[in-house]
Parts: C-alpha cells; sequence; structure tokens
C-alpha cells in the first residue's frame, strides 16, 4: 500500500478554484488585480494556502510563486499554516484589551489547552489574535467564522463555542 | 447610536438610518430623498460646480488627516490632455484601533456611500471607482454588494447614469487584512496585487495613482456627506458646524464609560458634551484619567481638556489631532504603560517593514514597554522611549504609520510620567496582582 497523499499536496487546483478564479479574473481590470482573491479563493476550498497550493495557483496563474508569497506573507487573513475548521480570531488591539481580551484568552486556553497561534488536537478550533475589529463599543468582541460577536464574557463565548462543532 | 431629537436634515449621515439596525434598502433610501442630489448633479450641475460647492461647503476628510475634499479634487488634471481613465477609491480599510464609525454608515446606509461615490466620481470625471473594504468586514462586504445590484439595476451605475452620457464603473475590492492598507498609496498598491507599501510622493496620486493614472482617495464618511453637500448647499453645510470645519461628525466613544457608542454631532462638540452627555461619563467607581480624541494614533488629552472643541484646529491647539473622531477612554483601573504597550505592539506588528526607522524602532519601543510591564524596566530606558519618539517623528519615516504610532506614547510620558517610573521602582505593573 502507497502512502496516503494528502489533499492539500496535490500540485494542482479543483475545478471549483479553477471556476472561481477565472469569474475573478473575468472581473478584474487587470489579471495581477485578482491575485489576493485568487489566493483567498484557494484559502477558502483548503482552509489555508499551502505551499503546494500556492505553487498550484502560481502556475495556473503562470506568475513566479514568490509573486503570490509576496502577498501572502503580508496579509494578515491569509493562513500560510493549517488551521482548524473553525477559526477563533479574538480582537487584542486596545478597547478589547482594556476591557478583558486576556481574561479571554486565559480561559480559552483553560477550556482548550491553546493559545495565540495554536490549533486544538482534534482539528476543531484554531486561536488567533486579530487588529480591532471595528466593534470597540462592543468590546470584547471576536470574529468567528466570519460572524462578528460582541460585548463577550466567558459565559457567551462558551455559547458561541458550542455552537461550532 | 442615539438618536437626537433633530430631524434628519440636521444628521445627513445617519438621519435616515432605521433605529433597528438593518440596512435601508434602494426604495427606502431613494423616500427619504436618496438620489435626488444625484439626479440634479447629473441633470445639469458641471462638475467643477459641484467641486466648487464642496470646497465651499468647508468639508474636510473624515479618515485622519483632515485635508480639505474639494481642494484635493481640484488637483485631478481636466481636459483633452489629461491622462484617462481617472479613479477614485473609497478608503474603507477602517482599522484604526478604536474606530468603528465607518463600518456603521456602511451596514445602515450603503446607498448614502454609493450616491456620494458616483457625485464625487462625477466631479473629478472618474471613470472607474473601487470601495477598498477590510476582510473582516464581512457584513458590511455583503450589504454593500446587494445595494451595488440595486444601484446597477436602476441605472445609477454603469454606462450612461440618469441618461446624462456621463458613466461609472464601480468595483468592490475585499482585502485581507492590514493596517497599512489605509495609507492611499499602499492602497493603491494594495489594489495592483502588490504588498500594502507606500509610494514615493511626489508624484501625488491626483496626478500619478492607480496603474498610473490620476487617482483620489476619499474616507467613506467624507465621501457619506457629498449627497446633502449637493442638496442643500455648502451654506446649509457649514451652519451644521459649531466651528470652522463644515458639517457633522460621527463621535465615537469606547473604554469604561457608561454607555459605549457613536453619534452624529455638530463638528466642533466638545469632548464634555461627547463624554458626559452622550456616552453617559465614566462607569460607577471608575475614574477618568485620559482620553485618545481620535483613534490610536492620536495624543492623550487629560482632564484639563474637557472643553476642547472636537474640530480640526481645536483639537490641535490642544496637543493632539481629531483625528478619527473615536475616543478611546483610559481609566483609572488600566495601566498607562500597558495601553501604549498594546498600541505600540499593535503599530509594530502592522509596520509594512519598507523603512528601516518604522520597521527596526517600533519593535525596540515594543521590547522596552514589554520589559517595564514585567517588571524589568530600568531608569534610562524611559529616555530611550523619548528619543524614539522624536527619531520616528515626522519627517523621518516613509509615510505616517510611525510618526502616528508615537503620538499616544510620547504624550503618555508627559501625562502620566509618574506612572512609568513607577514600574521602574517598584519592579512591577503596579495594576496587576
Amino acid at each position: 500500500m502507497g502512502d496516503v497523499i494528502h489533499p492539500a499536496h496535490v500540485a494542482r487546483l479543483g475545478p471549483e478554484e479553477t471556476r472561481e478564479i477565472a469569474a475573478a479574473l473575468e472581473r478584474a481590470e487587470r489579471p495581477e488585480a485578482a491575485y489576493l482573491d485568487a489566493l483567498k479563493i484557494v484559502q477558502r476550498h483548503r482552509r489555508w494556502v499551502s505551499d503546494e497550493a500556492l505553487r498550484a495557483l502560481a502556475a495556473h496563474l503562470q506568475v513566479a510563486p514568490e509573486r503570490l508569497e509576496s502577498l501572502a506573507t503580508f496579509y494578515n487573513l491569509i493562513f500560510r499554516r493549517p488551521v482548524g475548521r473553525h477559526v477563533i480570531l479574538l480582537c487584542d488591539s486596545v478597547a478589547c484589551w482594556m476591557l478583558g481580551e486576556e481574561n479571554l484568552r486565559e480561559h480559552l486556553r483553560a477550556r482548550l489547552g491553546i493559545g495565540y497561534g495554536e490549533t486544538t488536537a482534534d482539528d476543531r478550533f484554531t486561536l488567533l489574535p486579530v487588529p480591532c475589529l471595528g466593534a470597540c463599543d462592543h468590546a470584547p468582541a471576536a470574529w468567528i467564522d466570519g460572524d462578528l460577536h460582541g460585548d463577550l464574557t466567558e459565559e457567551k463565548l462558551d455559547t458561541i463555542l458550542e455552537a461550532h462543532a | 447610536m442615539t438618536a437626537s431629537a433633530a430631524g434628519s436634515m440636521d444628521r445627513p449621515l445617519t438621519g435616515a438610518m432605521r433605529p433597528d439596525g438593518r440596512p435601508l434598502g434602494l426604495a427606502e433610501y431613494e423616500a427619504s430623498g436618496g438620489y435626488a442630489a444625484l439626479r440634479q448633479a447629473l441633470g445639469g450641475m458641471r462638475p467643477a460646480d459641484l467641486i466648487q460647492r464642496v470646497k465651499d461647503s468647508g468639508l474636510r476628510g473624515r479618515g485622519g488627516a483632515g485635508f480639505p475634499t474639494g481642494m484635493k479634487w481640484g488637483f485631478v488634471p481636466q481636459g483633452e490632455k489629461a491622462r484617462r481613465p481617472t479613479y477614485l477609491l473609497v478608503n474603507a480599510d477602517e482599522l484604526e484601533p478604536g474606530t468603528f464609525k465607518d463600518r456603521y454608515l456602511l451596514e445602515g446606509n450603503p446607498h448614502l456611500l454609493i450616491e456620494g461615490v458616483v457625485l464625487s466620481a462625477y466631479a473629478i470625471q472618474a471613470d472607474v471607482a473601487y470601495i477598498f473594504v477590510r476582510r473582516a468586514y464581512q457584513r458590511a462586504t455583503e450589504i454593500l454588494a446587494r445595494a451595488m445590484e440595486e444601484a446597477r439595476g436602476v441605472g445609477f451605475l454603469g454606462a450612461n447614469i440618469l441618461g446624462s452620457g456621463y458613466g461609472l464603473k464601480l468595483h468592490l475590492h475585499a482585502s485581507a487584512g492590514r493596517y497599512m492598507c489605509g495609507e492611499e498609496t499602499a492602497l493603491t498598491n494594495a489594489l495592483e496585487g502588490k504588498r500594502a507599501t507606500p509610494r514615493t510622493k511626489p508624484p501625488f496620486p491626483p496626478v500619478v495613482g492607480l496603474w498610473g493614472r490620476p487617482t483620489i482617495v476619499n474616507n467613506v464618511e467624507t465621501l457619506c456627506n457629498v449627497p446633502a453637500i449637493v442638496r442643500h448647499g455648502a451654506e446649509w453645510f457649514r451652519g451644521l458646524s459649531s466651528s470652522e470645519d463644515g458639517g457633522t461628525k460621527l463621535y465615537g466613544v469606547s473604554g469604561r464609560v457608561r454607555r459605549p457608542g457613536l453619534w452624529e454631532l455638530p463638528m466642533g462638540t466638545t469632548i464634555r458634551e461627547v463624554l458626559k452627555t452622550h456616552a453617559g461619563g465614566m462607569r460607577d467607581g471608575v475614574g477618568f484619567r485620559g482620553l485618545l480624541p481620535g483613534g490610536a494614533s492620536t495624543d492623550f488629552l487629560v482632564a484639563d481638556h474637557m472643553d476642547v472643541k472636537l474640530d480640526f484646529a481645536s483639537v490641535q491647539a490642544a496637543g493632539s489631532r481629531l483625528g478619527t473622531g473615536t475616543m478611546i477612554v483610559l481609566d483609572d483601573q488600566t495601566c498607562p504603560v500597558g495601553m501604549v504597550h498594546n498600541l505600540i505592539r499593535f503599530f509594530a506588528q502592522e509596520s509594512c517593514g519598507w523603512c528601516t526607522p518604522c520597521r527596526d524602532g517600533l519593535p525596540w519601543l515594543e521590547a522596552i514597554l514589554a520589559a517595564l510591564e514585567a517588571g524589568d524596566g530600568r531608569e534610562e530606558e524611559i529616555a530611550i522611549l523619548e528619543q524614539h519618539c522624536r527619531l520616528l517623528g515626522p519627517g523621518n519615516t516613509f509615510c505616517a504609520l510611525a510618526p502616528g504610532a508615537v503620538e499616544p506614547l510620547q504624550s503618555a510620558l508627559k501625562y502620566f510620567r509618574d506612572d512609568f517610573t513607577r514600574h521602574v521602582r517598584e519592579k512591577r505593573c503596579p495594576w496587576r496582582a
């Protein structure tokens, strides 16, 4: 029996990815204006952008992988390391820091056993800090799988996490 | 958002919004007088007259720098020799810590922005516009996308708008997160699919911007003022303000106050009124120590400044900047050194790394502040902090990020000096158990 090949290691984009990238290129004024969109499409399909996926995308767009890497390493929300099924982005900027971000972070460490930049062993959650979410009047805030949650307490955070299997 | 007794005429930005926070649809927006300014302008106003009206209104940029909007528009080369296409870029990359005003506008009344964009684009004769939204404003992005579809459907966007012969193609760009994108030339690089590092000026964007073409970058709140200026005139707009700068301002308050929030008030409302009347003052048992009047990159003001009017000139005279107009309150249960550490950590992380003072200076400051907080700080390091406030100040860096970053630090060293030395003396943060 041969080695199991993880899907992310296959150096080819899927048909859905290719179709969505074609649409992004179609909308763009120039191809390079769609490079970031293309990276976001790849990430949406694979959760993160692996070296293999980045090279596959570069080949598809006919650009040097370094050109895409320059973007992937610049923007905070392009993930170049694996993340879990759900990504908890906890705001660590000033208003949230003042109103309890450190407590929430400690609570998550106690409950899930992870700190910033870490993923639970069951691959369920990744915890990352995120700069100001623009919800300072509802601090502390977090952004979980695309949903903004404000006025967080430990109890409220627990309830939200339970809804993310 | 607290509704004031005054009608929507006094609150051009928020007066038409629904109390439940749901976005205003096209029909509701039009029923509130929406797109009347667009019909009026495209029905016979010359672009130059529109620019003049905005100049006369005293509208200044609401993104933080406060540049006069009409004057900026006037820098775009016009006439047959002008290079085309011309671009209007909407800066919706709101990422200044403590700032949440543009999100409120985008989510509450997307058509107000779209009308402002078309009017402003017409004024500068732009052919293409982009709305650049930060990635974390996903709800705002979805709301805008729907509103743009609605506007296209009835001919407020696209070719030959309202049969005027003028057309505008509007793109919506969702970024992937980075504070630097809020700087106008960095934003331009980001749209070109590059790292968002700033560009050398000159040439300035109105002459050489996106893809090398004339480009104007305006903030969301700035453009949302334009429909009312067109409709009701420059005099009326100036009359809304209680200062030299025209119009209203979305003021915000965060921190340990009774009612954190956002209020549209006359430009030039005092700190006291925003903080006490609208935010309800400090929570019970919590004392006031200071505030950053307009986001993370503005100097602290303190109790002596309660009667300072929140307009560009008055806040500057008090030693700070109006910035985004959304204040962050420092209370007596929060360590000022810890707060400044949090701010500098943010700026160090978000520095694009393009120029050396910012790339290397901010992490150094961050390390010193972390050591102070951990009880490992030394007296002489406070002098290093002070020295860096000068070295990272205006003129020494490629863009305004580092000079902005040291504003809260330099003013904290002025107003909360004892708190810094106490950390050294007691070899611990007095606010931590």
